[in-house]
């Protein structure tokens, strides 16, 4: 037994709501964030399908000098700090005054790269690159950025899991402050959103290319699914030992009270797996002490993608068939979040746990047989959650999966 | 181009680019303790002269370079010698 772990603040800018607020109403009504992004035809996508996220306006917030080292990612990654540090009560004078960590989920940043690379090959020279690539580029672009602004002086690091990164952000985080390392850590995941960074991946494939109904082409677990539909943002919640949360005075809005994590063990790199998936649940319901019928409602991490999906629907069967658990997966809103995702749906849950409702699995219209013994959510549901699960996989065969309860003082 | 050209340039982009604020902006104002230009500023600047005036900083060059007016002839011998 470790210490109990709360959140006290979320914060998050995507495709279907720059604050809390409006992703509650966005997840509630089934809004959708997709649309069309025509400049990737003429780049060579196979599908112009993307999450439609807002560029923050940053001139008038921060400094100059720190702005410059922004990544699109780390921009995103800053707003959704910022309201996550708002909403706990987390002001500068006690960031400057006391230690607060920061780990982020983020695997790449590609737009900064190949900018850099096209003035290379022009100028043939270094010192014609300016001073801001450097930091922009990173795989931690989010974490030095953040850490930087908010003057972080705890734990400083990112994690690169692919589409599970946000998940293990969290799932690190909770680690830390459960074995009394750190009271207060600022977690979650971002994406990039611009047509750079997701070529390689529409290479593979993999994203739809329903792009005259762009609001029905993501569809998890549909017959008719035909891929998934690259999105980004970022989300961050703050992460806070209870009693520490406590003597702050801080509002808690929920506890996480579980981490699983595990390696498919494949062959393959792109290759799903049931026993993967199934492995880090199980993890993650032992670690927070609890069995599937203490489950009240599963965010599936299924994409779109008629593999994945399938798999996972197995290892879901395999856990939860009979049980009362309510499964559905957001991405039918966002599309997939890709490193960001294990964090925002993570904050999708406590949304929907704090407003007693659950999203629906949106354009769910012909049940894969894969599916059909899942207890999956096509409408609205008015319902209480106790308890939550987020799932996350991605590619290499990582898996993170997290529980989230309700607060109720013991 | 006039030595009033050149610093029309050399403030407009210290205004629009590196965003100090005009008032800051004086003929013996220090680059650091009064602009606010830190080292990685410098960096940034080379890559703007070189797009505004065609010719690359070198750090040799710009020492005892430390205040807008000497920045601003330094600009203007090397755009009229060139």
């Amino acid at each position: 037994m470790g210490r109990r772990v709360v959140v006290t603040g979320m914060g998050i800018w995507s495709c279907i709501g720059t604050d809390i607020g409006e992703v509650k109403e966005s997840l509630y009504s089934g809004r959708s964030g997709i649309g069309l992004e025509p400049e990737r035809l003429e780049y060579g996508f196979r599908s112009t399908l993307t999450g439609i996220v807002p560029k923050p306006e940053l001139k008038g917030l921060i400094d100059r000098h720190l702005r410059r080292g922004l990544s699109e990612e780390a921009e995103y990654a800053y707003m959704a700090g910022r309201q996550a540090f708002e909403q706990a009560g987390i002001s500068n004078e006690y960031l400057l005054a006391n230690e607060v960590g920061c780990i982020f989920g983020n695997d790449s940043s590609a737009k900064p790269v190949i900018e850099a690379h096209r003035i290379m090959l022009e100028k043939h020279d270094t010192e014609l690159l300016g001073q801001s690539f450097i930091f922009q580029a990173m795989n931690s672009t989010v974490n030095m950025n953040l850490s930087t602004i908010f003057h972080l002086k705890g734990i400083n690091f990112s994690i690169s899991a692919a589409c599970a990164s946000g998940g293990h952000s969290i799932g690190l985080a909770y680690m830390f402050i459960k074995n009394g390392l750190q009271d207060v850590v600022l977690c979650g995941g971002a994406q990039e959103t611009n047509l750079y960074g997701m070529a390689s991946f529409d290479a593979l494939r993999a994203f739809s290319k329903r792009m005259d109904e762009p609001a029905k082409a993501s569809r998890p677990f549909d017959k008719d699914r035909d891929g998934l539909v690259p999105s980004g943002g970022a989300a961050a919640l703050v992460l806070e030992d209870y009693d520490h949360a406590v003597a702050r005075g801080a509002d808690i809005i929920a506890e996480i009270t579980g981490y699983g994590f595990s390696s498919n063990g494949t062959v393959a790199i792109s290759q799903p797996s049931d026993e993967g998936c199934v492995r880090a649940m199980m993890r993650a319901m032992e670690d927070a002490g609890i069995t599937a019928a203490d489950i009240d409602y599963i965010n599936a991490h299924a994409t779109g993608t008629p593999l994945g999906d399938r798999f996972e629907a197995m290892a879901l069967d395999r856990l939860f068939r009979g049980q009362h658990a309510l499964i559905s997966s957001t991405k039918g809103h966002t599309g997939h979040e890709c490193w960001m995702a294990g964090a925002s749906e993570l904050i999708y849950c406590i949304i929907m746990m704090q407003n007693g409702f659950i999203a629906p699995n949106l354009n769910l219209l012909n049940r894969d047989e894969c599916a059909e013994n899942i207890n999956l959510v096509t409408e609205t549901v008015e319902t209480q959650i106790d308890t939550a699960l987020s799932n996350s996989f991605g590619f290499g065969g990582t898996n993170s999966a997290i529980i989230v309860k309700k607060f109720k003082q013991v | 181009m006039t030595k009033e050209e050149i610093e029309e340039r050399v403030r407009n982009f210290l205004i629009e680019e590196l965003e100090i604020e005009p008032q800051k902006i004086f003929p013996d104002a220090r680059l650091k303790d009064d602009m606010g230009i830190d080292s990685l500023d410098f960096v940034d600047i080379v890559v703007i002269v070189e797009k505004v005036f065609g010719f690359k900083i070198t750090p040799e060059e710009m020492e005892g370079v430390d205040t807008y007016d000497k920045f601003c002839a330094y600009i203007s011998t090397k755009v009229n010698n060139s």
